[in-house]
């Protein structure tokens, strides 16, 4: 609802506003009309739903979390995942460059030898602590083997104590990069 | 004996009238609200799979109040602390007392009054009741040992008093026109007809009055826009000390205020159980068409159409509630005292003027 502009200015200064206006009686009426409006349109799109119709149409904005999700972008950083070899072996290194990069400290890397003697080091244990990193995606970027990503697309990793919360290489390596579709559209989940 | 199973059975209607309202209006004001927003609102309670719409929530919020941990605040009298919530639920429970639901109902040979109790003076009795219901809040900030309740519950009486001074002088017009103060015999003389045709409301003879009442009605139930005393969050209110089912009193009591404000709206302004044209032998259209119905139906289509009525003008709370920001403090009192209170001195004076016309 557009309002003409002088309407916007007379509205500023109040000893140009009519006794009527100033009453705010039509203020009020409008307000109530606007909310009203919304109430009686949700409630017949409502109404519909449940006669099976308008499906089309959704009657609130809100997307029902865990039932409903919206297509994340590409460009989401949710959980890591340490990609793999064709051997199925980690490609990472152990170069220990997102370790140190990392702001939260919260990667910890154990590097071992590795048994191919073209690749100097492999990590015995990686672990990332979940509970304090920040999803900043240094990591990811700074990464010189692509070995650490962040495109599972899981997010609702939350665990009932901080010792779930730290990963560890298995189950790092475990996680698989979700395909990105439907970029902000509203899905049903099962 | 019978006198005092009756009065007892007429406290028990009216009570579960009144408290599955206010139960049903905490999920109303979430629905309603979630609604006019474009939201859901509170769908999760669920009974073996059942959310019913969200109807459990009331029954979820009743048990989450009364497990939480009841608390008292140290330096707080813990006599009136606890007593606080206790006042002010109990006089806006009994102020329903006087509000009509209905005629007399004729059931075996005996007519009971749809009404708890019919008092002649029964307007006065709900303004006692509202102003008694203030020492609840203020005792309430007082015993809290919490300056910030202490200036909330300044507020909330200084609001509720200033207001309850515009109801007053409101309702006197409708006093004048009617000719009494008893809240049964206002809504039967309701039911005669004016020019004619229309049903005879307080409404069409008291436009400003109705506006007026309805509008100080609100700031009395202490909610938005008016919701200066308990600002939840922001401006601190009088409850802040308040925990458990002590807090959930304080939450009823301005439900039952709203439900109390909403009867009263109807009952002075809307033909409280009238509903239009029907007489107690049933309906008589103003072309001198009448349809006779059975005196248990004609109470119980007055039971109902005052329910509807209530229903009605407690959605109308609940949109304004949830439409209107809230007013500053001196906004609110310059509202209330420099225009309200003079336009209802005035509405006073007009209709005095219009009867002592029209009577000559
Ligand atoms: S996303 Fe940032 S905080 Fe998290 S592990 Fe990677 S570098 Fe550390
Ligand atoms: S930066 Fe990459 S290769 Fe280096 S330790 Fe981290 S994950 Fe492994």
């Amino acid at each position: 609802m557009s309002r003409p502009k002088d309407a916007m200015n007379r509205l500023r200064d109040p000893e140009a506003l009519s006794f009527w206006q100033r009453t705010y009686v039509p203020e009020i009426l409008r307000g109530l009309k606007l909310t009203a409006a919304h109430f009686f349109r949700n409630l017949l799109i409502h109404i519909f739903h449940l006669a099976g119709l308008w499906k089309d149409r959704r009657g609130a904005e809100t997307v029902q979390y865990p039932e409903e999700v919206r297509g994340y972008s590409p460009r989401l950083r949710s959980l890591h995942r340490l990609t793999k070899r064709d051997d199925g072996s980690p490609r990472c290194v152990a170069c220990m460059m997102c370790e140190t990069i990392c702001p939260a400290r919260c990667i910890y890397i154990v590097a071992t030898e590795h048994p191919d003697p073209n690749i100097e080091k492999r990590p015995a244990s990686f672990d990332i602590d979940l509970g304090k990193c920040v999803f900043c995606g240094f990591c990811v970027e700074v990464c010189p083997e692509d070995a650490i990503r962040m495109d599972t697309h899981i997010l609702n990793f939350a665990a009932y104590s901080r010792q779930e919360m730290v990963w560890d290489i298995n189950r790092l390596l475990s996680n698989e990069p979700q395909r990105v579709e439907g970029i902000g559209e509203i899905r049903k989940v099962k | 004996m019978l006198e005092w199973a009756v009065a007892a059975g007429k406290v028990a209607f009216s009570l579960f009238v009144l408290l599955n309202f206010v139960m049903v209006l905490t999920w109303a004001e979430r629905k309603q609200s979630a609604l006019m927003q474009d939201r859901i609102g509170a769908n999760r309670a669920s009974i073996l799979g059942f959310t019913l719409l969200g109807l459990f929530h009331p029954i979820a919020d009743a048990i989450k109040m009364v497990t939480k941990e009841d608390f008292v605040p140290q330096g707080a009298s813990r006599a009136l602390h606890t007593l606080a919530p206790f006042i002010a639920l109990f006089f806006a429970l009994i102020s329903f007392a006087v509000i009509p639901l209905g005629d007399e109902l004729a059931v075996g040979g005996c007519t009971i009054s749809l009404q708890v109790i019919d008092l002649n003076v029964g307007i006065l009795y709900v303004f006692a009741a509202m102003s008694l219901g203030v020492y609840g809040f203020v005792l309430a900030g007082w015993a809290s040992g919490n300056n910030f309740s202490l200036l909330g519950a300044l507020r909330a009486s200084s609001q509720m008093i200033s207001y309850e001074i515009t109801i007053g002088a409101t309702v006197v017009g409708l006093i004048m026109v009617f000719g009494t103060a008893s809240l049964q015999t206002l809504v039967r003389r309701q039911g005669d007809l004016l020019l004619g045709f229309l049903p005879g409301w307080g409404v069409f003879y008291q436009p400003l009055g109705f506006l007026l009442f309805t509008t100080a009605a609100m700031a009395e139930t202490k909610r938005a826009p008016f919701d200066l005393p308990e600002g939840e969050s922001e401006i601190i209110g009088y409850f802040t000390e308040y925990s458990g089912i002590k807090f959930g009193m304080f939450l009823m009591t301005d439900f039952t205020e709203t439900v109390v404000m909403a009867g009263l709206v109807v009952t002075l302004f809307f033909g409280g159980w009238q509903f239009p044209y029907l007489q107690p032998d049933g309906f008589h259209f103003p072309g001198a068409a009448v349809v006779s119905i059975s005196p248990l139906a004609v109470s119980i289509a007055q039971v109902m159409t005052f329910l509807v009525k209530l229903a009605v003008f407690c959605w109308l709370f609940l949109l304004v509630r949830w439409t209107f920001p809230r007013f500053r403090y001196d906004q609110l009192m310059r509202l209330g005292w420099q225009m309200m209170l003079p336009l209802s001195i005035l509405n006073v004076l007009v209709t005095g003027a219009l009867l002592l016309l029209l009577h000559r």
